[in-house]
């Protein structure tokens, strides 16, 4: 800094050094939530925040934890900033670690701008509501759980279960239809493990998408406090691609559930009252303030759209960590451990997924005229069948019509050959439709009932 | 003179003052060098605490604080209807017009703009003496909305002038006389958000609040001036149901308060008002709405007024003598704002760390509805109703938030995950679901149909015994049940997938007017009572589900209003002539 400095920064009475928080005297001047640096007296620095700022005292949270601060050498220079990432174009193509530093080899970022990590609200007077088709080539998801631009849709998942390889094929496959636009990959590993992180990076390198992507990598053995700031920097670069350089930008966030993990960590060391399960009241309110990052903006070309994947522990989805994300986020992709186990990849659960964003993304002019009532027809059939699969075990397949036999198959059916598909292969939205289709040629017309007259002559195949 | 005083501590969106003696609880202060808007909502001699409206990152000890001198009001007159507002009332069009899409702290709008020209024409004439809340003329604020300007509550006189013209809402277009005073009268007045504004009586309701969901018009109404709640779990639909709400009830005016919830969601709802027709008058659905957006990375202490600034709104225009629907969504995030801050005032924790108060504030809020008879005349009655949305965590309804909202409410409509999943929609529960109106509007259906509660009785009673009866199946297999039974699930399904799922999405069944809703059920029900004649004179119920009138009648929801009627007609006069014995093919 080359101001001078009209009281000093720095000081070294701290009263109490206890977990990750320190506390205090204040000096004049203090901003709250402003950036700290600590100077061991070993001569190691680390981060902190000021997390609480008095006439009295202050109290800094430090990033990494207080082991070997000392009360007598140990001194606090205060930074007067919040934290920033410093952005600019020749960020793409680069990896981060969870507090902005580059860790690829490569230079620092000669930054054309210095972008607050917290992100500022869009006015909501302002968003336009998302409506582009992106095509994953993922039937489950392209012909029931539509996926469009500037949404926010997660993955819910179970510990052992493929959401790594279904996040990295929509990585891969994911594109609008028919148009070539600027488009890129913002990933941020949150307490994943090293082997998750390097599967994801060296996925984008196969595929030569590395240089249209930006990585934010915290593993497991990084510091907690730097899973609150990792998505956080993920999403402004995001943020920074989509409204400032008009890119669309496709945001994974994995593991939400380290995240929360962390954040109810930092809370109890705090001495916060804790809400369900120990996490924090303000959760809600947390994760929101990184979802709502994801939208679209009247007049500019850009969007975020946001995939956020979480374990669910114990499978259920009613834990406080997949419960308040489905609050907030524009439907979810569940998996399923019963297709897992049969062997179906990927095991998305149709029937706990949903997209609410799909009606406006879907239809003539975005994918086909009758994808709206090929998905009720799909839904109803497929639910028939499970509904009859669970009573032919209790009375026996015996006692069942030859019409419920017929959904029994189509049921199979669906699970085996629209839901299940392979890692690497991109089905196109007709193809998708197709196949479903083909599924409804297996009953009775009078049975589509959802589906228009019109659009049964035109696509409904001959009885194979 | 202003109070000024000095940040003391900050701690999140609550920042002591040091110096505050002479300010008053619920005052408004500006915080810091950006002035950011703030709430005094506690006093310790010197100290003040205060909540901050805005995100109060970067804050010092020690920088100022200065008092307003007057509580949090909400601004009130004509330029409300269409507007979009954040929780303290700014004006987010004006905001994005002058800051730009983002919002950034510390900025400043009027919530009523001050160039506007409206055009006045008084009702009343000099030399008239007028009271409080008396209309002393209107202005056409919308196509559907005449604003009717009142004298505020506290004020009275001789009118000394008054004139026709186009004014600001900050002109004065009468001059009263009051005890040798001069009273000048605008067209814009203030009350404060947190205090109910004063009626003369209130009566229970028992006019219909037309909603155009079937299964809340039919099965378990709504009254003008009444209070629900839809609790529901994630992906239940609770946010389509309560943007259907706000856009077909049949009120004069509907408030939207998006509280902590999704901005995406609330762009689609603000698109689509732009869109979209009021089906009784063919104008554009926003001359007939405020918004309130509050979204869930909005600063959080905003959610927490939005409600009351929702509810004010509501109560002035329900003082002109409209009913007025409030839909806030969600009461949940809401409760938790107020959780939020009792935390950071280390008050005491009361159930799952809401406050302890949390039961009184809820049923403070729901109570500010009412269908009453407006103070000063010409003498009048108004309504407001609240709808409000509850998210309980993991859909378990036994969270405070639901159970506190329970003991308020007098209709609720529950959502059931299960019914999404099997994508039914609106996902309200038939069997958990109640409404203590139902008897009191009853008056109301005669006006259409003399055997409203007939029918009514009789479809939620097979949809009880259906419920019974799934149980059964389960474990014996439909075949084995007796033909009552397999004729009851035939039409208990008809009356779910034929009268009761409605999509929001189809054109003509989005809004379903209440004589269709009566014409629709009754003729399953007739179908139901011939069909029995039939199954007793020995015809399976196998046969009767071939029947040629079963796909007739899951068809009407798809026909055109104005051809409804002929159709029913149809369909009723082949049920008679025992067209239900006549099977059909493809």
């Amino acid at each position: 800094m080359e101001s001078i400095q009209l009281f000093t920064r720095q000081t070294k009475a701290i009263s109490i050094a206890h977990r990750s928080l320190l506390i205090i005297e204040s000096i004049p001047g203090i901003r709250y939530n402003e950036i700290v640096e600590v100077q061991l007296g070993t001569g190691e620095t680390r981060t902190g925040q000021v997390i609480e700022v008095g006439k009295e005292t202050t109290v800094v949270q430090v990033f990494g934890g207080v082991s070997e601060v000392d009360l007598q050498d140990s001194r606090v220079q205060y930074k007067g900033e919040t934290l920033k990432l410093p952005v600019s174009p020749d960020i793409l193509g680069r990896i981060f670690d969870g507090s902005g530093t580059p860790i690829d080899g490569g230079p620092p970022i000669v930054a054309e701008d210095y972008l607050d990590i917290n992100g500022v609200p869009a006015n909501p007077a302002s968003r336009m509501p998302p409506a582009e088709f992106i095509e994953t080539g993922i039937s489950a998801i392209d012909g029931l759980n539509v996926l469009v631009r500037g949404q926010k849709l997660p993955i819910f998942s179970g510990s052992g279960l493929p959401h790594n390889k279904i996040a990295a094929q929509i990585l891969r496959q994911a594109a609008l239809r028919g148009k070539a636009e600027d488009f890129a990959i913002v990933f941020a590993a949150i307490g994943v493990s090293y082997d998750d992180a390097s599967y994801f990076i060296s996925n984008l390198e196969e595929t030569g998408a590395l240089s249209r992507a930006i990585g934010f990598i915290n593993t497991a053995s990084s510091p907690v406090i730097e899973r609150l700031s990792t998505p956080r920097l993920a999403l402004t670069a995001a943020e920074y691609l989509a409204w400032e350089q008009d890119m669309h930008v496709l945001v994974i966030l994995t593991d939400i559930t380290n995240y929360c993990d962390a954040l109810r960590e930092l809370a109890a060391m705090r001495g916060e009252i804790p809400s369900r399960r120990g996490y924090p009241g303000y959760m809600y309110t947390d994760l929101a303030s990184m979802y709502e990052r994801a939208g679209r903006i009247t007049g500019r070309e850009g969007s975020v759209t946001i995939i956020p994947i979480l374990t669910m522990p114990d499978d259920d989805i009613t834990h406080p960590i997949a419960d308040l994300t489905g609050y907030i986020t524009e439907g979810q992709i569940v998996l399923s451990r019963g297709l897992e186990r049969k062997r179906i990849y990927p095991p998305i659960d149709v029937f706990l997924s949903l997209s609410r964003m799909m009606k406006e993304g879907i239809g003539e002019g975005n994918t086909r005229e009758d994808h709206n009532n090929v998905f009720m027809q799909s839904y109803a059939v497929y639910a028939e069948g499970n509904y009859l699969r669970e009573i032919s075990t209790v009375i026996g397949s015996e006692a069942l019509s030859d019409r419920d036999k017929i959904y029994l198959s189509a049921a199979d059916r669906f699970e085996r050959t629209f839901i299940s598909q392979g890692e690497h292969e991109r089905r196109s939205v007709e193809e998708t439709l197709g196949i479903a289709w083909k599924i409804f040629s297996m009953l009775h017309k009078e049975d589509l009932k959802l589906i228009q007259e019109d659009y049964i002559k035109k696509y409904l195949p001959e009885p194979s | 003179m202003a109070i000024t005083g000095r940040i003391w501590r900050v701690s999140g969106p609550v920042v002591i003052a040091d110096g505050m003696r002479g300010s008053q609880v619920y005052e408004v202060v500006d915080v810091g060098e950006e002035r950011l808007t703030g709430e005094i909502i506690a006093l310790e001699r010197e100290k003040a605490v205060i909540q901050v409206y805005e995100d109060t990152v970067g804050l010092r000890v020690g920088e100022p604080v200065v008092g307003t001198g007057e509580i949090l009001m909400v601004e009130l007159g004509p330029g409300m209807v269409g507007n979009i507002y954040d929780g303290v009332q700014r004006s987010l069009i004006t905001m994005m017009e002058d800051i730009g899409d983002f919002l950034t702290r510390g900025a400043r709008t009027h919530a009523l703009d001050r160039e506007t020209k409206w055009h006045f024409t008084p009702t009343v004439k000099a030399g008239d003496t007028v009271q409080e809340g008396d209309i002393i003329g209107t202005v056409p604020e919308t196509g559907l909305i005449e604003h009717k300007i009142m004298i505020p509550i506290g004020i009275q006189g001789t009118v000394r002038n008054i004139s026709e013209g186009d004014f600001t809402v900050e002109e004065t277009i009468a001059t009263l006389d009051h005890e040798g005073k001069e009273i000048p009268v605008t067209m814009v007045q203030r009350w404060p958000a947190r205090k109910p504004r004063i009626y003369k009586k209130r009566f229970f309701p028992e006019d219909l609040l037309v909603t155009g969901t079937r299964i809340i018009d039919y099965l378990f109404p709504l009254a003008l001036g009444g209070k629900a709640a839809i609790p529901g779990g994630f992906g239940t639909g609770k946010t389509v149901n309560l943007q259907q709400m706000a856009r077909w009830s049949q009120t004069h005016l509907n408030i939207y308060v998006g509280c902590g919830e999704r901005g995406n969601e609330m762009a689609d709802v603000l698109h689509s008002f732009k869109k979209l027709r009021d089906p009784a008058t063919d104008r554009l659905l926003q001359e007939k709405e405020i918004f309130i957006a509050n979204t869930s990375n909005m600063p959080v202490v905003a959610r927490e007024i939005s409600i009351y600034t929702g509810i004010t709104m509501a109560e002035y225009f329900r003082d002109m003598g409209y009913d007025v629907l409030l839909v806030a969504d969600s009461t949940s995030r809401w409760a938790e704002a107020m959780r939020e801050i009792g935390a950071r005032l280390e008050e005491t924790p009361g159930e799952e760390g809401f406050p302890t108060y949390l039961g009184s504030r809820l049923a403070s809020f729901y109570e500010r509805s009412g269908r009453v008879t407006c103070v000063g005349s010409p003498e009048r009655m108004g309504s407001a109703t609240v709808i409000g949305s509850v998210s309980p965590p993991g859909a378990d309804f036994s969270e405070p938030v639901t159970q506190s909202t329970l003991r308020i409410i007098d209709a609720l409509y529950s959502l059931d995950v299960a019914l999404a999943n099997r994508r039914h929609f609106p996902t309200i529960s038939w069997l958990q679901s109640y409404s203590q109106y139902a008897d009191s509007v009853d008056k109301w259906w005669t006006k259409i149909s003399t055997d409203y509660t007939e029918v009514r009785n009789k479809t939620l009673i097979i949809l009880q015994n259906e419920a019974d009866l799934e149980e059964i199946v389960r474990l014996v297999g439909p075949e084995a049940l007796p033909e009552e039974d397999k004729l009851l699930l035939l039409v208990a399904r008809m009356i779910r997938e034929d009268f009761l799922m409605q999509s929001a999405y189809h054109p003509v069944d989005t809004y379903s007017p209440p004589e269709r809703s009566h014409k629709m059920l009754s003729a399953i029900i007739r179908f139901y009572d011939v069909a029995k004649e039939m199954a007793e004179s020995g015809m399976l119920v196998s046969e009767i589900s071939q029947s040629k009138l079963i796909p007739r009648i899951s068809r009407m929801k798809d026909i055109p209003h104005d051809q409804i009627d002929d159709y029913v007609k149809k369909l009723r006069a082949d049920m008679d002539k025992g067209l239900v014995a006549e099977q059909g093919g493809a």
